[in-house]
């Protein structure tokens, strides 16, 4: 049987290393960006100071970068290291992505960075702007390749399961390189780290402007964070509707516990702007509704009702019951590959042999499950609604918030009234908020996901590594130990960098 | 054209050769690292030689990050074993290779001598882990490990971490480092002058000799006294990939067979060696960059000979025979793989032609004037 301690110890550690390399990518994606945005306006207008801001924001773009070049390889390896049943069952269709990612993305930006840093002096103005757009479009085709990946474990497109082989197998790969689920995601997760690098060069100038220093280089550079950010935060709310709308036909479990809609409503939905929903009670307390205002933007109808988790329970239930069919079958054809009718049934209700997967939790078997027991695996099929309610709340604020500052940033820009010292105490203080919103949403995505690691098809505690818990803990204290401790010397190192700014680094003193 | 068979075994030869091609160009990297001790002995020498793979290291890396891809995607229950079963020394080389784009990018970041130092620590570190460890993987390969499956073909690995570290392992693990030092200081030669130019050329020596021979007595070991797999039931080559329905056998010296029925495999090994002499004869006449590509050919040869000696073998299984992992039952399905090869087809010779043009933009020596220009840019 699956030792449940394994199971928990290794989704905390994936987690616990996701969410560290999500410190340092969003800031790549973003600053990568920015950087090109900058050195186009130096090649453009010849005007020196713009290739000092790039050659500044780039000392601390490379601080940020090799953080996340280190967590990076991590989470590659993970996959075997942990997830080793995970592997087997999906990697027929999951490591392709992987693989082009390696292919496509992490030469380009590891090839073109070092020259991004070492080349200034041997190629042309034309040749290292192209570097830099290089480097810049190698992350932005990372980030897509993964997020296909990501996107085939919500909605697994385009595969099928093979008996013979014990695997889902590739079937149809355009339809999982244009899932839309992918689609939308990767747009929306570039948009969020694009906004992070806007927030990070406009927190940082700010905190310049305050102290009345580098006044040229932080001005030019909190405008094209300004208009970069507007563009990105308005992309990242758009695409964060369009994923939802995505989710509502896709994964309505998540969309029902993101929303801590326990039972129906008739259609159109009203959307609890704030509530406190009890896992227990099945029942969201305190709600603050808005009348229709769910039912419009997440089914986009007045009248498709949005499914809640009471109601999916009972679907998940009819589910199991047809995968305990797919899965009686297959124990046919494990014994006796040519028997026709057992294939016959598997192909039937192959599409719910996960659910019937649900039972392991209870009984190996499967077959002999008891009523009790199908009914309690229905339940499991409901991720923890609270965190997962209040995350998606306090990303959609952050969202907002972006939006109003990156306005508020352009319109002051444009009338020369940067030096609004309100304003710049508020963009100084906002430079947190990126990372909290970034990492929440990526917390709705797969917290939402459970109890699912590849959305009715395998669940997570069955994907695990065959390890022992002794050697999880000894992983997992390891991670958290050497995270924390390189964390804490790159933000030192970040600050320092800061602190002594482009005076420093250009080796001049000449920026007021 | 492209039928099961062959696919496979064009995924096999690949996998072969992003390894091979992990080796040659992140193989001077971590050779660098393992040497850094050995031919610097200030801060001035060392950022000079940091600063020789500072721009090109990360580029050489994803050349691991491509190779690990690759099992994922074309060798799905082989990444799930190998890097499962040997979990401990996956920690170990993902701790060096975490520190080292930290040491390099952060070593000159404070001018403080105590920081450098375990900068430089961790860089050596990082060079030596993962060339040992490599090796070490490579010879449990040829050994075979303790493994075996369930019917819903989930695997359970039940060897220890010092099971891994025996003899003959840890002896491949010397050929490793040994081979990687070789190509880095061959490296260092091209891209050095004066005192460290002088110090690599005598490390270059030093490591043909000893490339030479753990290599030899690695291939005398396999040669006489080493329990190869050999396959003793029909397999069907085009079918689907489940290593539950077939028969292997341990047998004496069955790593030798492949060179009986195809005598022209024996190039892999002498690859090795000749390519290794050819090295030290060619910076003897100070032609370094002839004596890198010779060193990259015995790099190359090294370790086709692991592959080429246990073909159609991939991952034996020591404990349970019958389910170890074969070219014609561990790979993804057709599809995948075509999906795969017709990528790499598109993306490797591109990859190919812009790395070789970076090198060129950076070709010329890493001198001390140029630190001592570019001392807050450069590592």
């Amino acid at each position: 049987m699956i030792n449940l301690d394994v199971v928990q110890l290794s989704r905390l550690q994936f987690a616990l290393t996701a969410m560290f390399h999500f410190i340092f990518v969003p800031l790549t994606l973003g600053m990568s960006t920015l950087l090109g945005i900058m050195e186009t306006v130096y090649v453009m207008t010849g005007r020196k100071i713009w290739r000092d801001m790039t050659q500044f924001w780039g000392v601390l773009f490379g601080i940020n970068f090799a953080m996340g070049v280190a967590t990076g390889i991590t989470m590659e390896f993970q996959f075997g290291t942990n997830w080793a049943y995970y592997s087997h069952y999906v990697g027929d269709v999951f490591g392709v992505p992987l693989a082009i990612e390696g292919m496509m993305a992490f030469f380009l930006e590891g090839t073109f960075i070092g020259l991004f840093f070492f080349g200034w002096d041997r190629l042309s103005k034309n040749a290292h702007l192209m570097v830099t757009w290089l480097v810049a479009i190698g992350s932005s085709f990372s980030a897509l390749w993964i997020l296909i990946a990501n996107g085939w474990m919500q909605h697994p497109v385009g595969a099928f399961f093979d008996f013979q082989t014990m695997r889902m197998e590739v079937t149809d790969f355009s339809k999982i390189v244009f899932n839309p689920v992918a689609q939308a995601k990767f747009v929306h997760t570039i948009s969020a780290g694009y906004v992070t690098g806007s927030i990070f060069v406009l927190a940082i100038s700010a905190y310049y402007l305050l102290r009345g220093r580098n006044i040229e280089l932080a001005k030019r550079s909190m405008t094209v964070a300004a208009a970069f950010g507007l563009a990105s935060a308005l992309s990242v709310v758009v695409l964060g509707d369009e994923s939802g709308y995505l989710v509502t036909l896709n994964q309505k479990m998540k969309i029902a516990a993101m929303e801590g809609m326990w039972q129906t409503e008739k259609p159109p939905a009203s959307i609890s702007v704030i509530g406190f929903p009890d896992q227990q009670q099945h029942v969201t307390r305190y709600a603050i509704k808005i009348p229709y205002v769910l039912g419009l933007i997440a089914t986009r109808s007045i009248s498709t009702p949005l499914l809640g988790i009471d109601d999916l329970v009972e679907q998940a239930q009819t589910k199991i019951y047809n995968g305990i069919r797919a899965y009686t079958a297959l124990q046919q054809l494990i014994h006796n590959p040519q028997d026709q009718i057992a294939q016959h049934n598997l192909r039937l209700d192959a599409n719910d042999l996960g659910y019937a997967l649900l039972l392991k939790r209870y009984t190996n078997n499967v077959v002999d499950a008891t009523p009790q027991q199908i009914k309690a695996a229905a339940w499991d099929t409901v991720p923890n609604v609270a965190p997962i309610f209040w995350s998606f709340r306090i990303m959609v604020a952050c969202g907002i918030f972006f939006i109003l500052l990156f306005a508020t940033a352009f319109v002051l820009s444009s009338r020369h009234q940067l030096h609004n010292r309100l304003f710049l105490w508020i963009a100084f203080l906002s430079l947190p908020l990126p990372w909290i919103a970034a990492e929440l949403g990526w917390f709705v995505a797969e917290h939402g996901r459970q109890p699912w690691v590849i959305e009715g098809i395998l669940p997570t505690f069955l994907g695990t590594s065959s390890l022992s818990a002794n050697s999880l803990f000894t992983s997992l204290t390891g991670f958290g130990i050497f995270y924390t401790l390189l964390t804490g010397i790159e933000i030192y190192l970040m600050a320092k960098y800061i602190r002594l700014g482009p005076e420093y680094m250009l080796g001049k003193s000449e920026h007021r | 054209m492209f039928d099961y068979a062959s696919l496979r075994i064009i995924w096999w030869l690949l996998l072969g050769l992003l390894l091979i091609g992990f080796a040659i160009m992140d193989g001077f990297d971590l050779g660098i690292g393992m040497l850094l001790y050995r031919i610097t002995k200030n801060n001035d020498e060392r950022r000079i030689v940091l600063n020789t793979i500072g721009p090109v290291w990360e580029g050489n890396q994803a050349w691991l990050i491509l190779g690990a891809g690759a099992i994922f995607a074309a060798w799905p229950m082989l990444y799930a074993i190998s890097f499962s079963g040997f979990y401990f020394v996956m920690l170990l080389i993902l701790t060096a290779l975490i520190l080292r784009p930290l040491g390099f990018k952060y070593r000159s970041k404070i001018d403080n001598t105590s920081w450098r130092l375990v900068w430089d620590g961790a860089l050596f570190f990082a060079g030596l882990i993962p060339a040992l460890c490599f090796g070490i993987a490579i010879g449990n390969v040829l050994l075979g490990v303790p493994f075996y499956f369930d019917e819903s073909l989930r695997a359970f690995y039940t060897g220890s971490l010092l099971s891994l570290l025996n003899p003959f392992a840890l002896l491949c693990g010397l050929v490793s480092v040994s081979m990687l030092s070789m190509h880095g200081a061959v490296y260092l030669t091209i891209k050095t002058k004066d005192i460290i130019q002088q110090r690599a050329i005598k490390s270059v020596y030093l490591f043909v000799i000893l490339t030479i021979i753990f290599f030899a007595l690695a291939g005398f070991w396999i040669a006489y006294d080493f329990r190869g797999y050999a396959l003793t039931s029909n397999i069907n080559i085009e079918g689907p990939s489940n290593p539950l329905y077939k028969l292997v056998a341990p047998q004496l010296g069955a790593w030798l067979n492949n060179y009986n029925r195809y005598p022209w495999f024996i190039g892999a090994p002498a690859a090795g060696f000749l390519g290794a002499l050819a090295t030290a004869i060619l910076t003897v006449f100070r032609r370094y960059i002839f004596a890198w590509i010779c060193s990259a050919i015995s790099i190359s040869g090294i370790i086709a000979t692991v592959g080429l000696s246990m073909f159609p073998f991939i991952l034996p299984s020591s404990t349970y025979p019958n389910m170890s992992l074969m070219v014609w039952d561990t790979s993804s399905s057709q599809l995948t793989l075509l999906i795969m090869l017709i990528a790499t087809i598109i993306f490797l010779p591109l990859i190919i032609v812009y790395t070789s043009w970076v090198y060129y933009i950076l070709r010329g020596k890493i001198t001390h004037d140029y630190i001592e220009k570019n001392k807050l840019s450069v590592y």
